[in-house]
């Protein structure tokens, strides 16, 4: 157990440490690399919790695409200039607060609070009379192995097999998702735009 | 990043790992961590490192979005395919029993292999495994289109004046 604080610790202050930092830093870019460093973090204490396939999500996704997504935005955005249309500065920074950070502090404390307090309720990390444990079914783990012909994965088994339905709506959601975010932000080539004029007047 | 050696050839010898891994991550996903999602990101990650350090065009070689745009409904026609295909061979909707199926039971040349006394059966894999490895494939496809094409919508942007 003492070795296994030695890494949960650290991690767990280097996850707060870099939250307060991307909170706390004024420089966009390096508060989007700090980012990343949070979903690395996170990954690796997903990996302790003995969540591999969310460590996988968290890296490839948080770590990676999220943080070129923003990379790519801050890229797009266009810099601070001079009247007279010099760069005011090559980094980008973020606004001055024009208010006192009392209020949003507070709101963030109380929140805060409230969520620690409700982890009172919550059953002991590991507690074999959790809900989790014990609801829908503990046969479902024995169950599996011969429903499935042997997979050992139950975790698939119970998303693509018996949970089939809502894997599919998550892809759909996908789906959808992924158009409407296309359709908002791809630009059409200008061959594209005479084409799509050239139908119109045709019909 | 075209005058950064070190950083082109690092990532000339990582992107086929980093697609080996997504495949492992795929294809073994219901027997290790893993599954379509995972999978999928995965993928699409390799693909967007290619992006970032060869060009935009270089990677519009590699995955062309005419294509990719495509994949995006394939992977959901697939998963949904599937639950059709259960229907069609006499199930429920993603009812992956029906899919179990036999064949080559009668050649002989597949008997020839067989232990002495062994009845000739040949099986597809087992209806869960298959119809498993299915939708988790068009899961896969869905995401890597998905996050690729995110990845073009952005890059292929110019800045805002």
């Amino acid at each position: 157990m003492l070795n296994m604080n030695l890494i949960v610790i650290p991690i767990l202050l280097l996850l707060a440490a870099t939250a307060v930092t991307v909170a706390r830093i004024r420089n966009l870019w390096a508060a989007v690399m700090f980012t990343g460093i949070y979903s690395f973090l996170g990954a690796s204490w997903m990996l302790i919790l003995d969540a591999p396939d969310v460590a996988f999500t968290e890296a490839a996704v948080g770590a990676g695409i999220s943080t070129i997504l923003m990379l790519a935005t801050l890229s797009l955005t266009p810099k601070k200039r001079h009247r007279d249309g010099h760069l005011q500065s090559d980094d980008f920074e973020e606004k001055p607060l024009k208010h006192s950070p009392f209020w949003p502090l507070l709101v963030v404390t109380i929140t805060g609070c409230a969520l620690v307090y409700g982890t009172y309720d919550m059953p002991a990390f590991g507690d074999p009379n959790a809900p989790i444990q014990v609801y829908p079914d503990p046969s479902f783990v024995a169950k599996s192995q011969p429903d499935m012909h042997g997979l050992p994965n139950v975790v698939t088994a119970v998303l693509a097999s018996y949970r089939g339905y809502d894997t599919l709506g998550e892809t759909a959601v996908i789906f959808t998702a992924g158009i409407a975010v296309l359709l908002i932000l791809r630009k059409n080539t200008p061959e594209d735009d005479r084409r799509a004029n050239e139908q119109e007047a045709v019909s | 990043m075209n005058s950064f050696p070190i950083i082109r050839i690092v990532t000339k010898i990582l992107i086929p790992y980093i697609l080996l891994f997504a495949m492992y991550v795929q294809f073994h996903g219901d027997f290790g961590p893993g599954g379509g999602f995972q999978a999928g990101v995965i993928f699409a990650a390799a693909l967007i490192l290619y992006g970032l350090v060869y060009g935009l065009p270089s990677l519009q070689k590699v995955a062309p979005p005419r294509i990719i745009e495509k994949l995006i409904a394939l992977g959901l026609l697939l998963y949904a395919g599937t639950g059709i295909a259960c229907m069609m061979m006499g199930g429920n909707f993603l009812d992956y029993d029906v899919l179990t199926h036999n064949f080559l039971t009668d050649v002989p040349a597949a008997i020839d292999f067989l232990p002495p006394g062994e009845h000739p059966r040949h099986f597809l894999p087992q209806g869960q495994h298959l119809g498993i490895f299915l939708v988790e494939l068009g899961v896969g496809i869905t995401v890597t289109a998905v996050m690729t094409m995110i990845f073009y919508a952005f890059a292929g942007r110019e800045q805002v004046a």
